[in-house]
């Protein structure tokens, strides 16, 4: 079913802002509600701003008041916006979520719910298998953060689903989305200028393109596709390879002190290091996307490999070692070789 | 020895698979499946002197922006095999005609070195591809196969059979005994098969959960094809046509007391035959003698092993009483054999829900390992000959 009347949450963040201005921008959508907690600095087109918080009852009444038909929850969000930490950060996660299912339940015009989750659902470890399917049990749920806010909040939207089956619900993991205007903790962690790694280990990363992140979100909104999707570009990169591709140095860390690190790290406000990403630096995570394909009808148009060099080409990094200088070393040394060995043979 | 393989041990090999240039995202995709390899012939022709030679000068030449390595097809294995199998000196006429002026060694070190830049240049900036199981062809084949290769051809004298029935295309899964202590016998397998089989092959290996628990060993295991011993990695593997290793002794295989050597130990819980019914391959039995001998294990600290979370810490004549000389292997003969494979698409696709038939099926391979092992040992001469 085609949506009309779209309401989209978390509109604050880029995510959010792109994909109600792309819905806006289509003539065949009646409206689109967009609400967040903070005024969007982006313009958003005819997009209605309410600010609300989803954690208040009062979404029921914009839901019911807007007839909304399609619910885009884009509002589980991996940092705190502003000032606020873990705690508020819960509070919208999991409060938000139980709110907003709530007043869909009671909503009869809602038909479409599309949730925004993560793949660090999967947690990582040793024991878990290279990439994980959509139904892989995972071996270690997480324990801390974002992942376990995600976590609660795929479990609440399970229920929600038992409950009103005639709602179509797509629930999206979307692996570390990487983008020319990403200001994500992985983008900041590979911003710095010598990236502390977990001594002994050499994670395997995967990435997802931001446009491509966008284009499922609308993909989701506007067709009927009903189920969980992981959703990451194509291949992998282990992390020391994608620190050389952007030409950084790397510092391995032993894992007890690199928490102590992270700490201070977090305390300075540089990076926010939690456990779960510290799991993450060292055991790695990768998913399987072929449902993405094959039932969802949506190919990354790119891999991991082009998100990651998109983003150091966009990023402008300063290089600590330059890839040309390299290249020019090693054409000057055969260059220089091979004179030697003429002369000395003729 | 040939003097080529001596370089072999140091310096990654001359040839350069990746024809891409330097920063493109996808300079090859030769990780996504088998390797096609040149004909034999071809190899032999590719892998001499003169044409490595006038590459990378050429390029010099050129300056910068040229690629280094026209040869993208040149098979860098290829070269070594021709000197460890072919007498040395065999194809040198030929090739002295056609390099010219400049003698034969002077080509080959050059051709050498500039490999070498080049995977150092590839290495510092990344330019490499690794699959989604965290494999490393470029790694592995530069680095580490040239490290096991004198271990294979000088130290334990590997002699392989059977070679023939791995199949040169397509999924097929490798199961073979395990001992040794430390796993020296699947690295060997390993060697084998890209060394020797005439597709030169990469054997992915499953491998158990401890190992990619532990620093360092970790990230190296998954670069050299290891991923971890479970049905969903196994049957990813298999679906997408690679030739799959495993050792169904696991740690009890490894780790058996040196009074229970060349006895097989519990085949698992026949995981791999349902693996291996479910994506329809066949089955290779695999029969490794020398191994057992390398470290012979006398005794289990066993208070230390529960300590450490380890499953044994081995006592050997020489470990740990010479510290870090302990860890040198003997030198014992080894003879791996690969036996006939076994079908597995005869099978009705239900047959892998058949414990009866999984629990027959792994026996009937585990019997074929134990007779092989024994004729193996009644053929040779001595332990360490």
């Amino acid at each position: 079913m085609r949506p009309r009347r779209v309401l989209v949450t978390g509109v604050a963040r880029p995510l959010g802002a792109q994909a109600a201005t792309a819905l806006a921008a289509d003539p065949d959508i009646e409206s689109v509600v967009g609400v967040d907690t903070v005024t969007p600095d982006a313009d958003l087109g005819r997009t209605r701003f309410v600010r609300a918080d989803i954690r208040h009852p009062l979404i029921a009444k914009v839901i019911s008041t807007a007839e909304i038909d399609t619910v885009l929850h884009l509002n589980v969000i991996a940092t705190p916006l502003g000032a606020g930490g873990r705690t508020a950060m819960k509070e919208i996660n999991v409060i938000g979520t139980m709110q907003l299912l709530a007043a869909c339940q009671k909503a009869r015009s809602v038909s479409k719910l599309v949730v925004k989750s993560t793949t660090s659902i999967y947690g990582s470890s040793a024991r878990d298998p290279a990439l994980f399917a959509e139904d892989t049990e995972p071996r270690s749920l997480p324990t801390a953060g974002y992942a376990k806010d995600a976590v609660e909040v795929e479990g609440y939207v399970r229920g929600f689903s038992r409950r009103r089956p005639d709602i179509a619900v797509t629930v999206l993991r979307f692996t570390n989305v990487l983008g020319p205007q990403s200001d994500s903790p992985l983008a900041r962690y590979l911003d710095l200028p010598v990236v502390p790694t977990v001594l002994g280990f050499d994670p395997r990363i995967q990435l997802l393109h931001s446009d491509d992140a966008l284009a499922v979100l609308l993909r989701a909104a506007r067709g009927s596709h009903a189920g969980t999707f992981n959703v990451a570009g194509e291949g992998v990169l282990l992390l020391s390879q994608a620190i050389r591709r952007a030409g950084r140095a790397n510092l391995p860390v032993p894992f007890p002190a690199i928490g102590m690190l992270g700490g201070v790290a977090r305390r300075l406000r540089l990076v926010d290091f939690s456990a779960e990403q510290l799991d993450l630096l060292a055991h790695g995570r990768a998913v399987d996307t072929e449902r993405l394909v094959s039932v969802f009808g949506y190919r990354p148009r790119y891999s991991t490999v082009e998100t990651f060099d998109n983003f150091v080409q966009h990023r402008d990094l300063r290089f600590t070692l330059d890839h040309e200088l390299v290249s020019r070393v090693e054409h000057g040394l055969t260059g220089s070789l091979r004179r030697r060995w003429l002369m000395g043979s003729s | 020895m040939p003097s080529r393989d001596e370089d072999a041990k140091i310096i990654p090999l001359p040839g350069d698979e990746r024809s891409g240039s330097p920063g493109s995202p996808h300079p090859s995709r030769r990780s996504a499946g088998p390797r096609v390899p040149p004909p034999p012939s071809a190899a032999a022709h590719n892998g001499t002197a003169p044409r490595d030679a006038a590459d990378p000068s050429e390029a010099a030449e050129q300056g910068e922006g040229a690629d280094l390595h026209e040869g993208a097809d040149l098979h860098e294995g290829a070269d070594l095999h021709e000197g460890a199998d072919s007498p040395e000196g065999a194809d040198s006429p030929d090739e002295a005609e056609r390099s010219g002026a400049s003698p034969r060694a002077a080509g080959d070190l050059e051709a050498a070195l500039a490999g070498a830049l080049a995977f150092l240049r590839r290495r510092i900036t990344g330019d490499y591809v690794v699959d989604e199981h965290g494999f490393d062809a470029d790694l592995t084949e530069h680095v580490i196969a040239p490290l096991l290769r004198p271990l294979y051809k000088d130290y334990f004298r590997v002699e392989t059979r059977g070679l023939e029935n791995i199949p040169d295309t397509g999924g097929a899964l490798v199961v073979a005994n395990h001992s040794g202590t430390l796993p020296m016998d699947a690295l060997m397998m390993a060697t084998a098969i890209l060394d020797h089989h005439p597709a030169h092959r990469n054997l992915r290996m499953l491998a158990a959960d401890l190992v990619f628990a532990v620093p360092f060993l970790a990230p190296l295991a998954r670069k050299i094809g290891n991923t971890l011993a479970c049905q969903p990695d196994a049957e990813r593997l298999l679906n997408a046509g690679h030739l799959v290793g495993v050792w169904p002794e696991g740690f009890k295989g490894v780790g058996k007391p040196f009074s229970e050597r060349y006895t097989l130990q519990r085949f698992g819980r026949g995981g791999f035959v349902s693996s291996a019914l479910r994506t329809g391959v066949p089955i290779i039995p695999c029969t490794i003698v020398g191994a057992e001998e390398i470290y012979p294990m006398i005794g289990n600290a066993k208070t230390l092993a529960r300590l450490l979370g380890l499953p044994y810490v081995p006592i050997t004549p020489t470990f740990p009483w010479l510290g870090l000389l302990g860890l040198i292997p003997l030198p014992s003969k080894w003879i791996i054999e690969f036996g006939e494979p076994v079908p597995t698409d005869t099978y009705p696709a239900e047959a892998a829900d058949d414990p009866l038939l999984v629990f027959e099926l792994t026996d009937s391979i585990r019997e074929t390992i134990q007779h092989t092992l024994y004729s193996l040992l009644m053929q040779r001469r001595s332990v360490f000959f």
